[in-house]
């Protein structure tokens, strides 16, 4: 099976900086803007709940925090198993930059739930709840594999051996998931990603969704952002690294 | 406006969750900005004088 040219390019590190290089500014662009439709439309335009009055509009942001994060491991564990298995330096370099932006917006999601939390459930944290413990358990995975990583002079034997703790790490991703439904928590079950009708108001759901896709543009933004410094730091030495220096020098 | 910020009286709550978030979203921009920036002039510095080709060609097999 001989497989497309443009599918090459995907492992060719300098294809990949100008791609991003691209894209970046829209991605910044449509971001930014879609968080700030998404801010005015879920403080100011929709109604206050029925039960929790305004304190509720932190729904427009924890969960989006919450899911880009697992979102974020996601893709840095398909990325370092890839980098694992067909020995693709450019798919590591996917999961190294994936990892620090998921540990910031894991941590994001623990404190805009804390801050939730106080107000609504009459606490910041629950050492009991499932699904705050999964989610820190996500922490300390993004934690792990960094100073795993740090613990390796050699950028290759790195690259191995943290891609073995990123994928085996998936396994708190169903967890994260279905914690929810499994244990009791103080949380409550899917409203949204069910089967069902959703249980929420349209008013609330469109800001709700148009959050989702800002947050998942917003990942990609930075994703793609590291990621073009991460190929620059792993190719420094490379022809077209020091043509690329050298034309902005000259 | 007031009645605005203060959110039903849980405005710190709130104000405080969407003001950590922005605080990460901007944290992570300037994070790239800074990496991209320190790795080129690394680039610049290195000169390619680690560049694999100039180093010997016999290469042990681990």
């Amino acid at each position: 099976m001989r497989l497309p040219r443009w599918f090459h390019l995907l492992g060719s590190p300098p294809f990949i900086y100008k791609l991003a290089g691209k894209v970046t500014p829209w991605l910044g662009v449509i971001s930014c803007v879609l968080l700030a439709i998404g801010a005015y439309w879920g403080l100011v335009i929709a109604p206050p709940d029925r039960v929790q009055g305004e304190v509720y509009r932190v729904l427009f942001i924890h969960p989006q925090i919450a899911y880009v994060s697992v979102m974020a491991y996601v893709v840095m564990a398909v990325a370092a198993g890839i980098g694992y298995v067909w020995r693709i330096k450019l798919a590591h370099a996917v999961a190294v930059t994936a990892a620090p932006i998921g540990a910031s917006f894991t941590a994001c999601a623990l404190a805009t739930g804390s801050l939730w939390g106080r107000p609504t459930w009459g606490t910041y944290w629950q050492w009991t709840d499932p699904r705050i413990m999964s989610e820190t358990l996500l922490l300390f995975l993004f934690l792990g594999y960094l100073a795993l990583r740090a613990a390796f002079e050699d950028r290759d034997k790195a690259d191995r051996v943290s891609a073995i703790l990123a994928v085996v790490g998936v396994v708190d991703v169903p967890i994260i998931h279905y914690s929810v439904i499994w244990w009791n928590s103080l949380h409550q079950g899917p409203s949204i990603m069910k089967l069902d009708k959703p249980s929420i108001a349209p008013e609330m759901l469109t800001p709700f969704l148009i959050m989702v896709l800002a947050f998942t543009v917003c990942f990609l933004w930075l994703l793609l952002n590291g990621l073009r410094a991460e190929i620059v730091e792993r190719e420094r030495d490379s022809r077209w690294i020091q043509q690329l220096v050298e034309g902005a020098n000259g | 406006m007031n009645e605005f910020f203060r959110m039903g009286g849980d405005g710190t709550y709130v104000w405080s969750a969407y003001g950590v978030t922005l605080a990460v979203l901007l944290l992570n921009v300037w994070w790239a900005r800074w990496r991209h920036r320190s790795a080129l002039e690394r680039a610049r510095a290195s000169n390619g004088d680690n560049r694999v080709s100039r180093r010997p060609t016999v290469r042990t097999i681990e």
